[in-house]
């Protein structure tokens, strides 16, 4: 048995902590999202009836069935509130995850072009904001788009308005923010594929005839679609439920459906209603994760 | 010819910008830190005033004690767990349910905090528990393991498999392999991901407010609090000591993976 063999066996005993841990704190969680999502609104501590009473034996466990409901869902589907906020939250995702490959593309590419040396130093001032707090960078963009802020101070010095503009409460202030927050995590991703790839390749299509634009057309942006892949997923799926950015920067007017599962927990304590709703946010999330997971499956077979 | 892996104009001008967008809020906020004027935007001249006030807030000095504490207990336990995953996932190859443990480890990656939240809640509302310092810190723990599961696991994988082979063809137990061995070559990284299952946990704010009971809020949640009802030059103060607080930590990260760099190949990612 050679000795990477016997490692294996103490590695995988390694396994049972952590485990156990997120079958308790992460898998199971999820059982009682699920249940209190099936169960009776009800005003009381907590807020929803008990539907499950393990010691009471099967009858009890029939019981518990029988008294399951899929209300919630249906209230969910058929409130046009739920639908509307579902609505808006994948359109802001779609929306910001675009305005972000956007941003992102040319300043990993930028990234990958730097010397060896300076690559690392441009990856660590990306990585820097990341592990600067959320909310306090959130926050600073309040100092600079509230009413009398310095952007609007800055565009009237320049006479480029002539009255301040709202910024404050609006959906592009909330892009703004979202954009700024999750840069970092388009920006790895691409970079890590593009410092990849073989700059032979692009030149080989240059000395070809293909003018810039068609070299990164057809040569550059094809083979870094794994990295475009990962970027937006890791952008996309946090930015559906996203709660803080829309709650702090956007208007009150509509909400995106974090906000409203968090308004439905805790204004309107109906635990039932925002169980359901987190249980069809994470069905709509966990389309595009098995989409991806399929199409770089079948990436791998190709190869 | 070296026409397009050349650094062109384009090149330097979104690298340029994309910083310059990255930090300006941050550096516009901590030089508003400073200002004297009770109002955020007009310049009064350098002052220590909102610090003093933020010192004499007992509500915000509690808050910050909580956050501090919680960051400290979750990301030590983090760092213990998710080691331990790490190793299982690097070092494991095969072995029941791999596909459904790395599943759960990269989860709580992408996964909106308000779902992690509300579960955790719910959980921790049908075992009675109370909910207060222990409850958020379980509920850091298991979002911030997964960091240093990811951060460890990059390093591993790195290292190269056969000193472990040799360390163990020399006569040592796995067990002792890895602890003499593998544990010092990847010490970087562990230190690297404890920072960071830190900052993650001092900085969030959706998780804590679910898990928290009432009377133990963490800053954040203070923070959020006080931004709802408008910008405070004090807010200002208090957020320029959390960045001051990260700055340090990231020295001391980025310290330590120059020593794992130095002692091997490139060092983990964060």
């Amino acid at each position: 048995m050679s000795a990477r063999r016997i490692f294996a066996r103490p590695a995988r005993f390694a396994a049972i902590a952590p485990y156990v841990w997120m079958v308790l704190f992460f898998l199971v969680p999820f059982g009682f999202v699920l249940k209190i999502s099936l169960s009776q609104t009800a005003i009381a501590q907590p807020p929803y009836e008990p539907v499950f009473d393990l010691t009471a034996g099967w009858t009890a466990i029939r019981a518990a069935f029988a008294a399951l409901g899929i209300d919630n869902f249906k209230l969910i589907t058929s409130d046009d509130l739920y639908v509307f906020a579902y609505l808006r939250s994948l359109t802001v995702a779609v929306t910001a995850t675009a305005l972000l490959l956007l941003i992102g593309y040319p300043i990993a590419y930028g990234m990958a072009r730097l010397p060896k040396r300076w690559q690392a130093v441009a990856m660590v001032l990306v990585i820097v904001p990341f592990w600067t707090s959320f909310l306090i960078r959130i926050y600073a963009w309040i100092n600079i788009l509230q009413h009398d802020g310095l952007l609007n101070q800055f565009l009237l010095a320049l006479h480029l308005v002539s009255a301040p503009v709202v910024w404050l409460s609006t959906d592009t202030a909330m892009y703004i923010g979202i954009v700024y927050s999750y840069l970092p995590f388009m920006i790895l991703p691409l970079y890590a594929t593009l410092a990849k790839m073989e700059p032979a390749l692009e030149e080989a299509a240059g000395d070809l005839g293909a003018p810039p634009w068609q070299v990164f057309w057809l040569v550059t942006f094809p083979l870094s679609l794994p990295g475009v892949g990962a970027g937006v997923l890791l952008c996309f799926i946090p930015i559906v439920g996203e709660f803080v950015i829309p709650d702090l920067l956007a208007g009150s007017n509509s909400l995106m459906i974090g906000q409203t599962l968090w308004l439905e927990f805790f204004t309107n304590k109906d635990w039932p209603v925002a169980s359901s709703a987190a249980i069809v946010l994470l069905v709509v999330l966990l389309l595009p994760l098995l989409l991806y997971e399929r199409l770089q499956r079948r990436q791998l077979e190709e190869r | 010819m070296r026409k397009f892996s050349r650094l062109s104009r384009f090149n330097i001008a979104s690298l340029a910008l994309g910083l310059a967008f990255l930090y300006l809020p941050i550096l516009i906020l901590v030089i508003y830190s400073f200002n004297a004027s009770r109002l955020v935007t007009v310049w009064g001249g350098w002052s220590l005033r909102w610090y003093h006030e933020f010192f004499g807030d007992r509500a915000m000095i509690e808050a910050s004690w909580m956050s501090l504490r919680v960051a400290v207990a979750s990301a030590t336990i983090a760092t213990l767990i998710g080691t331990l995953a790490a190793v299982a996932l690097a070092r494991g190859e095969r072995f029941r349910g791999r596909t459904l443990f790395s599943g759960m480890l990269y989860a709580p990656l992408v996964m909106p905090e308000v779902i992690t939240g509300l579960s955790l809640l719910l959980l921790f509302v049908a075992l009675n528990a109370e909910r207060g310092f222990w409850t958020v810190t379980i509920a850091h723990t298991t979002l911030t393991m997964c960091f240093v599961a990811v951060v460890v696991q990059s390093r591993l994988g790195s290292l190269d498999r056969s000193l472990e082979e040799a360390a163990m063809d020399l006569g040592c137990a796995p067990v002792r392999a890895f602890l003499s061995v593998t544990l010092p070559l990847i010490a970087p990284a562990i230190v690297a991901g404890w920072m960071l299952a830190f900052t993650l946990s001092l900085d969030d704010l959706v998780i804590a407010s679910f898990t928290t009971g009432p009377g133990s809020a963490t800053l954040p949640i203070r923070i959020y609090s006080e931004v709802r009802l408008g910008v405070k030059p004090e807010i200002n103060a208090i957020c320029t000591l959390v960045i001051a607080l990260i700055a340090i930590v990231i020295v001391i990260a980025s310290l330590a993976s120059k020593l794992s760099s130095s002692q091997g190949k490139s060092a983990a990612p964060l």
